[in-house]
């Protein structure tokens, strides 16, 4: 099997823009800042402004996707030139991508005219046809399909190995990112673009949320004291991709590695009392970690968390402990991406020698990711 | 026999497979009226038309869930194939010995629930999503969170057959079936596990997403008589009709099916893929994208193009896909392509999107396991400028070793794959 290291990051968030925004942001330390107002009584975590210009040249390009799709676009961007990747063309053009999405965005002015109109409507199924006919932008579709990051990725950057989406909220991530080191360590494969976009300054994504309860409702908290007052998540805008690429190849490329993705685990524990932290000790031991770094996925749900929290007395005891999402929130599909951009950037700084990555879905899936000094 | 390919890798034998089309519910339905030249697609009368500039798909109206909406008919459709494939694999049904990998349509709420939100938020003026958000809170709503999230489709189906791991849920457009697939077959290759479960579902023809691809033109607007509305290859297309379908496909480790006595179906021999970064919607005009996963696959699979003894084709219909599936067939299969049968099942059951690639996975094993190649129906009128055999209007009697399966989609994605009925050189 052959070592899978980490030469590019690409990193969009609340707390800035590229990797070094982020170390610096999570060294500070202190509360990040969140919108409290704009979702009332949900806040999220906005994403910095960005000059999108400068990954995505054309306006064309930029008009033809929705803020998630564009988020992750940008970030991509970034990963290639991190890892000197960009101006290779031929180098993109065989590049694998695997995107963990989600999808959606809807054009909430037409949503709500539609539902108000709907209630007087003589005949509401052919209201919705014509209304929908009529106001629906044709570029909606593709600017809300899944699959269409990948899409645009490989327009804007290039990147057209060939690729896949996957679905399945903070699993997906995970198993993006299994795949891909998977391919890559038995051959397949030798280069990948790896990671996922979350646009969170959306209604209809708070909507599916708060149906399932799952929304923190008050100022912000860490994560770990939210359990203790009913907990919840608050979502993030952002986006992380990872170049992941064979050593033998990085270093035929003369491309620097950040750390080694030594494995990654993941399960879908059937959800009851106590099975997270199972699922993370079992996760843990299949990867044989032990280490000095977690970055964790927490999201600050009730119980899940907790659980969490004492499965990481046991695996890490002593071991620099952050949240993700006390840093960015919760991306959902970008969470374990994002996770796995700032441990490896701690420990090519020498702040770390070995982390765990974890990720504690919010309603399913349990994964992590073992990263070690390249 | 050898059970490893040619580069060393386990050989991926098939060993139950499951349908469900509007042609019928199980293979031997659908297969004996994809042989006889029928057509599943009809006017809908799921929802009102009025309006619509297409008013026909191949929607599947035997199948009843509750609630009525993509995520449930596409996770229905997901089980019935995939108790059909498993069944005749003669694996355990509850405890399968593998991984899941499901192709499924990226899922949002639908209009009925966002009327029953609206409703429920007692706003009696103008509606905004703030009001959605409000009855949201009351709790009531719950089950409608795990419904309309992408994983929870894979949730179910891997609670039913108690599959291993963590289940794949993926989109690559129209291509998602044969990536399910291709996704399975590397799995057992790398020596993960012995089998694994691959489907392609799609059960969503709704107003919306109709109209989403009414409004990008890619759907025949030939209302009149439906079953003769998919006519790919014909001078006269106009568009893909929508269609809706499941397949499943039981992958196992050619090895470890002889040992435990399995019934082989045939083997998914190779696979291949591009990415093409031409355009959204349109292919880069030289084909090359789809030429070089047509030579990828066939080169995974060890076979040459002259191995090739039918080409199951994407054919959707579409003015744009079938002469560019045409020509990249014809780059790489070169004189041999004007005799070489090639057809599409869209003709008779639509395009079924996220499941089309399973679902001819399926036909394409079925066409090797009865020497019978089904039609393209529909083809009245030949278009001069795609010049191929594609077995036109009734079912033609061929032995067929290898065959080669073609998926194409929106973002550039171009997957296909190569199932034989016996390894090449066995």
């Amino acid at each position: 099997m052959r070592d899978v290291v980490i030469t590019g990051i690409g990193l969009v968030s609340g707390a800035g823009e590229g990797l070094d925004a982020h170390l610096a942001a999570l060294a500070a330390g202190g509360a990040p800042n969140t919108d409290t107002t704009t979702f009332e009584p949900f806040p999220v975590h906005p994403v910095v402004a960005l000059e999108w210009d400068r990954q995505i040249p054309k306006k064309s390009d930029q008009r033809q996707m929705e803020a998630w799709q564009r988020l992750g676009c940008y970030a991509a961007g970034l990963a290639l030139d991190a890892a000197g990747a960009k101006d290779d063309a031929a180098l993109k053009g065989r590049m694998q991508l695997i995107v963990s999405a989600g999808g959606g965005e809807r054009d909430y002015a037409v949503d709500g005219q539609i539902l108000t109109g709907l209630r007087q409507a003589k005949d509401p199924g052919v209201f919705l046809n014509e209304r929908l006919m009529g106001d629906l932008r044709p570029t909606l579709f593709l600017a809300q399909l899944s699959n269409l990051l990948a899409g645009n990725i490989s327009i804007v950057h290039g990147v057209t190995g060939a690729s896949r989406t996957f679905m399945g909220e903070e699993s997906s991530g995970v198993d993006a990112l299994r795949i891909a080191r998977e391919r890559i360590a038995s051959g397949q494969d030798d280069i990948f673009l790896v990671g996922g976009a979350y646009n969170a300054e959306r209604a209809d994504v708070l909507l599916i949320y708060e149906m399932g309860g799952f929304l923190w409702k008050k100022p912000y908290a860490s994560v770990w004291e939210r359990p203790a007052e009913g907990g919840g998540m608050i979502l993030g805008s952002g986006a992380c991709f990872l170049v992941l690429e064979s050593r033998e190849h990085a270093e035929a490329r003369g491309a620097k590695p950040l750390a080694v993705v030594a494995g990654i685990a993941s399960d879908r524990a059937r959800r009851r009392a106590g099975s997270v932290e199972e699922a993370l000790h079992a996760l843990a031991k299949q990867l044989g970690a032990k280490p000095d770094l977690v970055l964790s996925g927490a999201t600050g749900i009730k119980d899940i968390t907790e659980e969490e929290q004492a499965a990481l007395k046991d695996i890490a005891p002593g071991a620099a402990v952050h949240a993700t999402g006390n840093l960015v929130g919760h991306t959902i599909e970008a969470q374990a991406a994002t996770g796995v951009a700032l441990a490896a950037g701690l420990i090519a700084e020498g702040k770390a020698g070995e982390a765990l990555v974890t990720s504690v879905g919010h309603w399913r899936g349990e994964g992590a990711v073992r990263l070690t000094k390249a | 026999m050898a059970l490893r390919d040619r580069q060393g890798r386990p050989l991926v034998a098939v060993t139950g497979m499951g349908v469900v089309t509007s042609l019928g519910q199980g293979k031997d339905d659908t297969w004996a009226a994809l042989t006889a030249g029928k057509s599943g697609i009809h006017r809908i009368n799921r929802f009102p038309t009025e309006g619509l500039r297409t008013t026909i798909a191949g929607t599947i109206d035997h199948v009843d869930v509750e609630p009525f909406c993509a995520p449930m008919l596409s996770e229905r459709l997901a089980m019935l194939a995939a108790e059909e494939a498993v069944g005749q694999s003669g694996l355990a049904r509850e405890d399968f010995p593998g991984a899941l990998f499901i192709a499924v349509p990226p899922v949002e709420m639908e209009w009925p629930q966002r009327q029953a939100l609206a409703e429920a938020s007692g706003q009696t003026g103008d509606i905004t999503y703030k009001d959605l958000l409000k009855a949201a809170g009351s709790g009531r709503f719950k089950p409608w969170h795990d419904l309309f999230i992408f994983g929870t489709v894979a949730d179910r189906v891997a609670d039913r057959f108690g599959t291993r791991g963590s289940p794949i849920s993926l989109s690559t457009a129209c291509s998602s079936g044969a990536t399910a697939i291709q996704l399975g077959v590397e799995a057992i290759r790398r020596g993960e596990a012995d089998a694994a479960l691959c489907i392609g579902t799609d059960g969503s023809v709704n107003p919306e997403s109709l109209i989403r691809f009414s409004l990008l033109s890619a759907l025949s607007t030939q209302n009149e008589n439906p079953e003769a509305a998919s006519k790919p290859f014909s001078k006269n297309r106009d568009g893909f009709v929508m269609g809706e379908g499941g397949a499943a496909l039981v992958l196992e480790n050619a090895e470890s099916a002889k040992a435990r006595g399995a019934t082989i179906l045939g083997y998914v021999l190779g696979c291949g893929e591009k990415g093409d970064g031409f355009h959204r919607t349109r292919s880069s005009p030289d084909g090359m994208p789809a030429i070089t996963a047509i030579r990828q696959a066939l080169d995974d699979a060890g076979v040459s193009p002259e191995d090739i003894d039918y080409i199951n084709a994407h054919g959707t219909s579409t003015p744009e896909n079938d002469k560019m599936e045409a020509m990249s067939c014809t780059a790489v299969f070169g004189e041999r392509m004007a005799g070489l049968p090639i057809s599409s099942n869209k003709s008779m059951i639509g395009h079924t999107l996220t499941a089309a690639g399973a679902v001819e996975a399926v036909m394409s094993l079925l066409t090797m396991a009865t020497g019978r190649i089904p039609p393209t129906i529909n083809y009245q009128v030949p278009d001069p400028a795609i010049p191929l055999d594609v077995v036109p209007n009734v079912a033609r009697d061929a032995k067929v070793n290898y065959v080669l399966s073609n998926s194409f989609g929106f973002g550039g994605q171009n997957t296909c794959l190569v199932f034989g009925a016996e390894p090449k050189g066995a």
